[in-house]
């Protein structure tokens, strides 16, 4: 069928066209109208049906019908404590999971007490140094009750050793412990850019983590596969999709070489991709990556168990695309952006709230943000039907133009030799500059429209409530660990840390030696200086 | 002026690895002209001033999201202080609330940029402000 070039030539030709590149955000040329015409394959190799292989249209048999997804609002800033509160206040609301941000000392291994801690303690999210700061972090929340996601990579290691322990003291059985840590190096490299050591040991730690869960906490999900961060940092829709699928690869090759089978892992690995303005666009990488993946486990892998192949995600709404002008318009950005995800067949979601260009969110900023979810899913009735774009000809051609690129891509890379060697020249870090240059280049020629930045601006800008982190709580929290330290068996705690040298050096799995070193009240920043002295220390080598 | 090119230390003090910003300003001021050195990410004031000194700079631009610019960005000019340096024009972005930003001109950050602001308007910025140093 190809009537469409003739109505191109008979109608559009002579129908006014706005002089606009009518593209994507990430710059993908969107054609007037598309067909049947548009569409290749069957319906049963290229869609199938919710819950069944490929999985395109969901990953799950009732979808929404059966569960809404998880909304859990990612929080965290200032002492343990306040964060505990802000918590608790969540899940009195109706969140229905945890989400918990650490500060940025917890996240590049530095305790609060540390020199390069200073400014930083509590800033972008909770400080946490020690098994006590986690204790008091999840006091009167019973892990058994919630499930947790953490947001750490490079002391990934360190905040589940402590989250297990948590668990242990409450009396709550590993094998119950439910949730997932972020625990995605590669993704670091690429793109977020927190690590301690060099990539190859990073990996190591990760797959360390892989084994362990696999074994013996049967209900975590020890890597949340990011694109979210790639494409922050100004990737493309189809690179975020692209490297994202890469870094599952990698991983699932280094749980193999473990001697690890597919079936015992790939079932708790899980995705976590952004949400950003362009509404079909989103849509359609969603469904793109759950066929990918099926198709990849499934081909290249071997995998048999069903699960293997379902690519289970979280989703957030994209922080970059929020504006520090006329910060209101954000609730609309954000409402656009989750009805994308939820089109898309996310299985969780985080919204960001209107005030984040400036500070952590209020309060009432987060409920605006929770509010979102809960009339997506309660007050549109989009839930009602599963995949309800699906079929939609624009749809499914993007679907298919998406998955196209991004299998260029990856073939890319597997040429390379795989994403460390991918990393290790630089690839996907240029790419990612260059398209994040790219789109601001666009952005100042006016080719592409931010509202109330580069068009309907307004001088006096609309000002709005905005957190403030007393500074108080820095010299608190130092002063909560230096009592710490000093409290505690100093030669218990030495002989758990030579313990955790030692599996770094021997190869043996370090998740044992760092959960006994947490419960000796050996910190994460002296765990993370194991991790520096015996792997090195990696450092940006400042690409352009 | 001795027509000797303007250089521009681009630095990103701090834990913190949004280097998008970072990365577009310098290259964006090397488009327009000037020689910029990237230190990379993770840089202690120390490092920073150090390297200013090292490359010879006329000025530093400093990016910080985290938060902590009220510790970094005063800890700069102390630094370049310290080594003779208070001629070197210090000017900075990030997630820098305007109170902030206010206190931060008091305490000789020359310029602040934040969210929205254009390639265009920083390099003007430079080539308004920034001389070659004596």
């Amino acid at each position: 069928m190809n009537g469409k070039r003739e109505w191109m030539e008979r109608t559009y030709a002579g129908a006014a066209e706005r002089p606009a590149r009518f593209s994507t955000v990430s710059d993908l040329e969107i054609e007037p109208l598309y067909t049947p015409g548009d569409l290749t394959g069957t319906y049963d190799e290229k869609l199938g049906y919710p819950g069944e292989y490929p999985y395109t249209r969901g990953v799950y048999g009732s979808m929404y019908r059966g569960k809404l997804w998880t909304m859990r609002e990612f929080a965290g800033y200032g002492l343990p404590a306040d964060t505990n509160a802000r918590l608790r206040f969540l899940l009195e609301h109706g969140q229905t999971g945890l989400s918990i941000a650490f500060d940025m000392p917890a996240l590049m291994g530095y305790d609060a007490d540390h020199e390069r801690a200073q400014g930083e303690v509590g800033r972008e999210g909770v400080a946490v140094s020690s098994i006590h700061d986690m204790l008091a972090l999840f006091d009167r929340i019973p892990l058994a009750d919630v499930t947790t996601s953490m947001t750490i990579n490079c002391t990934a290691s360190v905040a589940l050793a402590m989250y297990l322990v948590v668990a242990e003291r409450q009396g709550v059985p590993w094998e119950r412990v439910a949730g997932t840590i972020q625990n995605d190096m590669l993704k670091e490299f690429i793109a977020q850019r927190e690590w301690i050591s060099p990539p190859e040991p990073s990996l190591r730690i990760v797959t360390d983590m892989i084994e362990f869960c696999a074994r013996r906490v049967p209900r975590w999900h020890p890597v949340s596969i990011s694109g979210y961060h790639i494409r922050e940092a100004g990737a493309t829709a189809v690179q975020e999709l692209a490297f994202t699928i890469a870094d599952g690869i990698c991983y699932v090759e280094e749980a193999l070489r473990r001697g690890l089978e597919v079936d015992d892992f790939a079932p708790r690995l899980s995705f976590f991709w952004d949400l950003h303005n362009d509404f079909l666009e989103e849509i359609a990488k969603l469904r793109a990556a759950r066929r990918m993946w099926a198709r990849l486990m499934k081909d290249r892998f071997g995998a048999k168990n069903p699960r293997s192949m379902m690519l289970r995600t979280h989703a957030q709404t994209a922080g970059v695309s929020l504006t520090a002008q006329q910060p209101l318009n954000n609730v609309v950005r954000v409402a656009i952006q989750a009805l994308a995800g939820v089109l898309g067949g996310v299985q969780s979601m985080h919204t960001n709230s209107m005030d984040e260009t400036y500070a952590l969110p209020t309060e009432e900023a987060v409920t605006v943000a929770l509010r979102t979810q809960q009339i997506i899913a309660e007050e549109t009735g989009v839930i009602n039907t599963i995949d309800p774009l699906g079929g939609s000809y624009a749809i499914e051609a993007l679907t298919d133009r998406i998955e196209r690129d991004a299998l260029r891509y990856i073939d890319h890379i597997d040429e390379l030799g795989g994403m460390i060697a991918a990393i290790e020249r630089g690839y996907p870090q240029r790419e990612i500059a260059e398209a994040a240059f790219t789109y601001q280049r666009q952005l100042e020629q006016g080719i592409k429209t931010v509202v109330g930045v580069n068009k309907y601006q307004m001088n006096d800008g609309q000002r709005i409530e905005r957190l403030i982190i007393d500074p108080a709580i820095e010299a608190a929290q130092r002063e909560r660990v230096r009592q710490m330290k000093q409290a505690r068996n100093g030669v218990a705690v030495r002989e758990a840390l030579q313990r955790v040298g030692e599996a770094c050096r021997s190869g043996e799995n370090l998740m044992d030696p760092i959960c006994e070193a947490v419960r000796r009240e050996a910190t994460l920043g002296e765990i993370s200086d194991v991790f520096r002295a015996e792997f090195g220390v990696y450092t940006d080598p400042g690409w352009l | 002026m001795d027509g000797r090119r303007i250089r521009i230390l681009v630095a990103k003090p701090g834990l913190d690895g949004h280097d998008r910003g970072a990365k577009i300003i310098a290259r964006a001021l090397r488009d327009g002209g000037f020689e910029v050195i990237y230190t990379g990410l993770h840089q202690t004031p120390e490092m920073i001033a150090e390297a200013a000194m090292q490359e010879d700079v006329d000025a530093v631009g400093l990016s910080v999201l985290s938060g902590a610019h009220m510790t970094l960005f005063p800890e700069v000019i102390r630094m370049l202080k310290e080594r003779g340096a208070a001629d070197v024009v210090v000017f900075g972005g990030g997630i820098i609330p305007e109170d902030d930003a206010r206190q931060l001109a008091t305490l000789g950050v020359k310029a602040i940029f934040t969210p929205g602001a254009t390639t265009e308007e920083i390099i003007k910025w430079v080539r308004d402000n920034v001389h070659p140093r004596a």
